[in-house]
């Protein structure tokens, strides 16, 4: 059953042939894309009719190519944006939210704690369609009585952000607070008792050890915003972002440019994932 | 209680400041939304008339009701399919090969649902990947329908799903100390008491943690149903988004997405009382 109990040739064989046929399925969907994207072909799938690079290049009235497409490529540049802004807010607040529920204690706390972590089990449909209608409530409250227009209160880049923010803290904060569990308080008592402030401890000395919790929970943020579909559709203005973009591709004039997105998305995620696992080995 | 410094009200403001304007209002804003109608002169009045709406016609009903039991469905078969990979991968395999199969879990996850849905929907096409492989090899002799029925969108939905639970089930088996089974093992215990007595009680933890964020993404998801399913596998975040971004009712868009709420609330709140466990611990 484990390493260190024999274990049946039968046993131990199908339960390898299970394992190969769930990565199959793992890995089936991203080969597909991956390989239809040099297809030289204008529809999304098969049959395979040859090699080309004409969905990255390409710049003719059949074929627009990925790298010729300015609609993609500003879609493209909007979540690198949208994605730093809210790894950058959510970091921050994340950060302070963990600091603030594992080292102090005060009244409401366990209430406060668990509207901190309710974006988890909010679906994200809701939370859009709740910060659409606030936002736009606020704006009409605004323009009504004190006759100033606030922008962002309309579907916009900045409400996307605000959207993405509000759920991305969560994760930022449970990334931390997961670090935070470890950290031995006699540093803290330590550099307290050489007189230092409470504020100089969190920066001198808690927020260093934090650092790689911190980077972390950064690119998990920036990741999240970078693929949110379910909120961001309510909240976006008149520039999408990639996966609204893509979206209303998908349903409305799929051409294999999508593939060719999907690819450069798909390589660089796994070029990522292997470059983080190969440093990690080399430190242990 | 004792005298707070400052640097606790700087630890505090920027939360409840994130808590109170972006999560606590936006959903109080949903609810009272929900109570409002427009009246054929333009005004706002009190009325139950969006939910008299939701009980009345038969479609939203049972698209209501069959959401929530296809993504209980979907939840099991999650835990069903992904248990043996995270039980193999933390005490089966080798430890050498662990680390790089546990990575390969991780891609798809952060490649983002809307590129692995893409992948599906080319692989499930009439003229998709599977459809061509299994008419070349001569299994079938015409092209089966697999793409828009509940059959695709289960797919896309457990397999943007079913990652997000090995996670937290691998790190609950990993703090299972092996001797435990080795023990069992010796006394004579089958391998079914084995998982039965030993293996499910330790790990119940990390499989209603990993169960609960799997019935979120799953209910509250829009792109799997909308992209992948037919017209027979409507999804309720289907009907939300109609409500707001087609027919501009934001009123019964409001009350459907409060209803969406409460079910999903409802249906965590039950299971973490049969399981005996606490939100809290869904984060760690």
């Amino acid at each position: 059953m484990i390493r260190t109990l024999p274990r049946s040739p039968l046993y131990i064989t199908g339960y390898r042939i299970y394992i190969l046929l769930f990565y199959i399925f793992l890995i089936m969907p991203l080969i597909t894309i991956c390989v239809l994207a040099f297809n030289d072909s204008n529809f999304i799938a098969l049959p395979w009719l040859g090699f080309s690079l004409d969905w990255f290049f390409a710049d003719t009235d059949e074929r627009l190519g990925l790298f010729k497409d300015p609609d993609l490529l500003l879609s493209v540049w909007t979540s690198l944006q949208t994605g730093f802004l809210v790894a950058l807010f959510s970091t921050i607040v994340g950060t302070i939210a963990a600091l603030l529920f594992e080292q102090e204690k005060f009244r409401l706390k366990g209430l406060l704690y668990f509207l901190a972590l309710s974006p988890l089990v909010i679906p994200g449909v809701v939370l859009g369609i709740s910060i659409l209608l606030s936002a736009t409530n606020a704006g009409i409250y605004l323009e009504e009585n004190l006759g100033i227009n606030i922008g962002i209160l309309a579907p916009s880049f900045w409400l996307v952000v605000i959207g993405q923010f509000s759920f991305c803290s969560t994760f930022v904060m449970l990334l931390v607070g997961a670090r935070l569990k470890k950290f031995d308080p006699v540093l803290e008592e330590a550099a307290l008792s050489l007189r230092a402030t409470r504020l100089q401890v969190i920066w001198l000395i808690t927020i260093p050890f934090l650092r790689p919790a911190i980077i972390g929970a950064f690119v998990v943020a920036f990741l999240i915003s970078f693929s949110n579909f379910n909120t961001t559709i309510f909240l976006v203005g008149s520039d999408p972002t990639l996966p609204v973009d893509l979206y209303a591709r998908i349903k409305f004039s799929s051409t294999p440019v999508l593939n060719a997105v999907s690819f450069m998305i798909v390589s660089f995620i796994t070029l990522a994932a292997m470059v983080n696992f190969a440093i990690n080995r080399n430190k242990e | 209680m004792n005298k707070k410094g400052s640097t606790f009200y700087l630890l505090l403001i920027p939360v409840l400041l994130w808590l109170v304007v972006l999560i606590v209002t936006p959903h109080l804003d949903l609810m009272f939304r929900s109570f409002r109608l427009e009246t054929d002169e333009g005004n706002m009045i009190f009325s139950l008339n969006n939910y008299l709406t939701f009980f009345q016609d038969k479609i939203y009903w049972l698209t209501f009701v069959k959401t929530a039991l296809y993504s209980i469905f979907v939840t099991f078969l999650a835990f069903v399919v992904t248990f043996p990979v995270a039980f193999y991968l933390t005490k089966v395999v080798g430890k050498r090969y662990s680390g790089f199969m546990t990575l390969l879990l991780l891609i798809p996850i952060w490649i983002g649902e809307l590129v692995t849905v893409y992948g599906w929907m080319i692989l499930l096409r009439d003229n998709g990947v599977i459809n061509n492989f299994l008419m070349r090899i001569g299994l079938i002799k015409s092209p089966i329908e697999m793409l828009f029925t509940n059959f695709s969108m289960t797919i896309g939905l457990l397999y943007m799903s079913m990652l997000f639970m090995i996670v937290p089930m691998m790190s609950a088996l990993d703090s299972l100390d092996d001797s435990l089974i080795e023990a069992a093992s010796d006394l004579g215990a089958s391998k079914w008491t084995i998982f039965r007595q030993i293996i499910i009680p330790y790990t119940t933890p990390g499989i209603v943690s990993g169960g609960i964020i799997v019935f979120m993404l799953v209910i509250g998801d829009y792109v799997a149903p909308n992209i992948l399913g037919g017209k027979s596998s409507l999804w309720f975040t289907e009907q939300i988004y109609n409500k707001f971004l087609a027919s501009f009712n934001w009123s019964e868009g409001a009350a459907f997405g409060f209803l969406l709420l409460l079910l999903s609330s409802t249906i965590i709140w039950i299971a973490l009382k049969l399981t005996g466990q606490k939100l809290e611990r869904v984060g760690s």
